[in-house]
């Protein structure tokens, strides 16, 4: 399986993300820099938390317009899989890959800490591995994860089963509150259309080993792999490893 | 007096300075030479009022790969690592304008760190502000708190600690200090030395400008109500510029395509210049013409004066420069030769074909003026070290004095603060801020290192020579009691005016107190920073010299955390309490006085706990550790408990001193343990080979009880209510 981590110029999760995709799946991701306008199919790309161009203005505004971001699309649009944690979410919508946006949190402040979210949707690849309902302890760390999308959009989203993760109470109840940063509907993570691309503001590759105090993020990175290794077509014609 | 009468006045410099600026030249200096002197020979660069006594501070060690007078200190970690660490304030900047004032300064500190040639892992920050009620604190808290994440947040460096207290001497002079430790290769450690006759001179990073001139001379005078007038001092940061510019650099020195280098904080291009020419014996030559500017219009002086962020000074060789300019050109970022390495020894300053300044690069690094300055004794100290601070011990409600005390901001949850800082980035946060020390793995080892920074001002005012060691040995503490040997220090000495003799009196015993303490616990000084002027409308602070320990854990997985475990555990109390509510925060709590007999340290005592407690991780005899500080020992059972997650404790024990004593008191050296019951006996052994004293206070239940019972009086709460309380207390009161 290939797996790409994309490097703008801020991004600064993007070796954690290599490491921890390492550290749960055995496998090795390449770092790809920003200005890339064409590189080599991957089975999996993820967007990468962190300050791309510093987002001095709205997040992910500056970053949807480097050369890269037109690969992603068209490898999302030929099925693979796109994954965009925190700011690599804020980059998605703003590619127009995920609808919705993401504003300033309810409370006008950064937060870092861990939350509590609910798995509203286990038949997607990227979380096929957790259980439909299972309540995930996971950290947030942003300054932008209040997501807002239209009324009909998010009929949508929900008529659709797109809204994959929402924040909730830690015995999972999910209730206007639950969201730490004011988002619409507690969203948290949503997908798609085609099931491909996924975005969410919590970070799974900060808890995916015991000695960093919890592991609840190690199965979304295991879905990935069970649902590469299960489908049979898509892939990027590199070598299956495992 | 006029300008042409006294010229320099406006550098801050002294008539006497003046004349001997003059001899050493042989000439009067012009306007931009005696302005370069002026800011090389502040305190802030050259540290003049303080060079005497920071000689006293032990420096070396077998671990110690780099001593104070670099960009930062180094030290070996074993398996091949090294860090790279340093402390330093940005007190002034922050008073005036505090978001930007506090960002720059963890930018500065970023890149002290990597001009070593380390990667930047972790941050930590000392805060100090006035009493939190008042608006202009409240302003100043969430400016310096949002500040510090804004920049850090965005250079992905997880700031893992510090410490926070408010007291009403810092009001209008606030103090940030920010610490940053990197990591290394320790064979890969870069220094700020032109070396190399003929090699090139680089300026690279963010363009030139007018912000933060003269920063430097403002860092060495007293704060009043007239600095808004300043704000054109206060340097604006670029956290996204910074993150480049680090990466970069990271870049070519990886590529090993640099001889010095070295970051351009307070002086700018002038001392980093003058400072990485001194350190070498040789000259530089640079041309103004050449460096990038964001204005034409910029004067000689200005340019080389300006404090903007973000910029680095390289000194490569000419076979190098084309390499280093793809790679800055790849992370769009500018780097220009502005000049080169000369063999005259002179700091040279060209613009438009002439020359504007000459001097001698060791006169403005090496001829600084030394003061030692006349001390006295003020006239507080013997007065207020006579208070009674026993009567008002004597029936209290325990409950309400301990929820009282946790409430209070010096010692209620900082939660508030933490949780705006990305303290995770990095994956290498094992133990979060909260707990005694901030504790890292190291990637590729066993090993783990750990981080804490501390001072009780309060008692380094009522007794500066026991309140420098008391802040050395609680340092220490906190990093041991996570199971991590003590390596060594960084400090920022925060004072007063030292030109007022009882002010330089607290600095000469706080510094003495200092450098006993890392004597004894064998953690030497590796590098620092001097802050004084810290006044405002004449009124000092108190005197608050902060310590940032760094220690090692050979084995991660042998670490301790201060949350209570498993009920029925066995809670003991290691160290002994005396009858000492001197300085403490339950005296402050109840009558608002700082007064009193600072609590007694014994430093052999306090190494040899040291030593203890790292064996005792080593040998698995612990579940949880916990230094009680500020609040006793009531307020350390209560954080045991709250971060256990649901367990109470029933203690009960019996003692001569005091109730209020012996639950509030600050007696140093003391930690709340927990065991398993069937490790009592290899505990006892262990402390009694170190000439430990212990007391068994209790045990672990599993209800949310909190029961202490001491002698006659005893204590009912439940953990949850206390823990509502001391979350509560921040938020509500930070907010404007």
């Amino acid at each position: 399986m290939k797996t790409a981590v994309i490097v703008f110029p801020g991004s600064n999760c993007d070796r954690d993300n290599v490491n921890s995709w390492y550290a749960v799946t055995g496998l090795k991701a390449d770092l790809i820099w920003h200005k890339e306008s064409h590189i080599s199919d991957y089975d999996l790309i993820i967007i990468p938390g962190g300050f791309s161009f510093g987002d001095y203005l709205r997040t992910g505004c500056v970053a949807r317009f480097s050369p890269i971001m037109k690969e992603v699309a068209r490898q999302a649009a030929a099925g693979r899989m796109v994954l965009g944690i925190c700011n690599g979410f804020q980059i998605l919508t703003e590619a127009g890959l995920l609808p919705g946006a993401l504003m300033r949190n309810r409370d006008l402040k950064y937060l870092c800490k861990d939350i509590f979210l609910r798995v509203e949707n286990n038949s997607t690849p990227f979380t096929c591995d957790y259980a439909l309902g299972q309540i995930l302890r996971l950290p947030i760390s942003h300054g932008e994860g209040n997501y807002f999308v239209g009324p009909e959009e998010h009929k949508r989203l929900v008529d659709e089963g797109r809204i994959v993760f929402r924040y909730s109470s830690p015995e999972g109840q999910v209730y206007p509150n639950a969201s730490p940063n004011g988002s619409l509907d507690a969203i948290a993570g949503v997908i798609n259309q085609n099931g491909n691309v996924m975005g969410l503001m919590p970070h799974p590759e900060r808890l995916a080993e015991d000695i960093l105090g919890g592991t609840d993020g190690r199965a979304l990175f295991t879905s990935i792999l069970n649902s590469y290794r299960l489908a049979p077509t898509k892939k990027s014609g590199a070598q299956q490893r495992g | 007096m006029s300008r042409q009468d006294a010229p320099w006045s406006e550098h801050g410099l002294t008539e006497e300075e003046f004349n001997k600026i003059e001899s050493l030249m042989g000439r009067s200096p012009n306007y931009l030479e005696l302005a370069i002197f002026g800011v090389m020979w502040s305190e802030h660069c050259g540290y003049k009022n303080s060079k005497a006594h920071l000689k006293k501070f032990p420096t070396t060690g077998p671990m110690v790969l780099q001593g104070p007078g670099e960009n930062a200190g180094v030290v070996d970690l074993g398996d091949g690592l090294a860090a790279a660490f340093k402390m330093e304030s940005h007190n002034h900047p922050s008073a005036i304008e505090p978001y930007q004032g506090a960002a720059t300064g963890v930018g500065g500190i970023i890149r002290d760190i990597f001009a070593m040639g380390a990667r930047p892992i972790a941050s930590l920050n000392s805060l100090r502000f006035g009493e939190i009620s008042d608006n202009r604190v409240k302003r100043l808290l969430n400016g310096v708190v949002a500040g510090i994440g804004g920049y850090g947040n965005c250079m992905g460096i997880p700031t893992v600690g510090g410490d926070l207290y408010f007291h009403p001497s810092y009001r209008g002079n606030p103090l940030v200090n920010a610490m940053c430790l990197g990591l290394m290769k320790n064979d890969r450690i870069f220094r700020g030395q032109a070396v190399g006759h003929g090699n090139i001179v680089m300026l690279v990073g963010a363009r030139t400008g007018r912000d933060g001139i003269k920063g430097a001379s403002f860092a060495s005078v007293e704060l009043s109500d007239k600095d808004p007038d300043k704000r054109p001092n206060v340097q604006v940061g670029d956290p996204f510029m910074e993150k480049l510019l680090m990466e970069a650099t990271l870049e070519i020195l990886e590529r090993n395509l640099v001889v010095g280098l070295q970051d351009l904080g307070a002086a700018g291009l002038t001392s980093s210049g003058a400072e990485m020419a001194g350190r070498a014996g040789n000259g530089i030559s640079i041309d103004l013409d050449l460096v990038p500017l964001r204005e034409a219009a910029l004067a000689d002086w200005e340019i080389m004066l300006s404090e903007s962020q973000e910029r680095m000074l390289l000194v490569v060789e000419p076979k190098n420069r084309p390499e280093i300019e793809a790679i800055f050109d790849k992370w769009d970022l500018s780097a220009a030769a502005i000049g080169e390495v000369t063999s005259d020894g002179i700091f040279r300053i060209h613009r438009s074909g002439k020359v504007l300044a000459e001097i001698a690069a060791r006169f403005l690094t090496d001829e600084v003026p030394i003061y030692i300055r006349p001390y006295r004794e003020p006239s507080y100290h013997q007065i207020l070290k006579m208070a009674d601070v026993s009567l008002l011990s004597r029936d209290i409600d325990l409950s309400k004095t301990l929820r009282r005390l946790l409430a209070s901001p010096n010692i209620c949850s900082r939660n508030w603060v933490y949780e705006q800082y990305d303290h995770m980035v990095g994956l290498a946060t094992i133990i979060r801020p909260g707990g005694d020390a901030a504790l890292l793995r190291l990637p590729e080892s066993k090993r783990g290192l750990a981080l804490s920074s501390d001072c009780n001002s309060r008692y380094v005012y009522l007794d500066p020579y026991l309140g420098g060691a008391i802040a050395v040995a609680e340092a220490a503490l906190n990093v041991a009691v996570v199971g991590a040997k003590p390596l060594a220090l960084t400090n920022c000495l925060n004072f007063g005016n030292p030109e007022n003799p009882e002010i330089y009196w607290q600095f000469v015993l706080a510094t003495d107190g200092l450098a006993e303490a890392a004597r004894v616990l064998g953690t030497p000084v590796t590098g620092g920073n001097v802050s004084f002027y810290n006044e405002f409308d004449g009124r000092a602070i108190f005197p608050t010299p902060t310590i940032g320990m760094i220690g090692v854990i050979e084995d991660i997985d042998l670490r301790l955390t201060h949350g209570f475990k498993n009920v029925g555990d066995l809670i003991v109390l290691i160290g002994k309490s005396k009858e000492e509510l001197g300085a403490s925060e339950f005296h402050h709590l109840m009558t608002g006085r700082d007064e009193g007999v600072v609590p007694s340290l014994d430093l052999e005592k306090a190494a040899k706990l040291n030593d203890f407690l790292v064996v005792a991780a080593s040998k698995k005899l612990l579940l949880s550790a916990h230094d009680c500080a500020e609040g006793g020992l009531a307020v350390a059972l209560f954080e045991c408990a709250q971060a256990s997650g649901g367990l109470g404790v029933e203690i009960k024990f019996s003692g001569q001193i005091s109730t209020a004593a012996a639950l509030f008191g600050e007696s140093q050296s003391r930690v709340v343990v927990s065991l398993s019951p069937d490790k009592l006996n290899d505990l006892t052994e262990l402390l009694t080979e170190h000439g430990l004293e212990h007391s068994l206070l209790g045990q672990v239940t599993n209800d949310d009880r909190f029961h202490v019972i001491y002698n006659d009086d005893s204590l009912i709460d439940l953990v949850h209510d206390l823990a509502l309380t001391w979350s509560a207390t921040l938020p509500r009161e930070a907010s404007i």
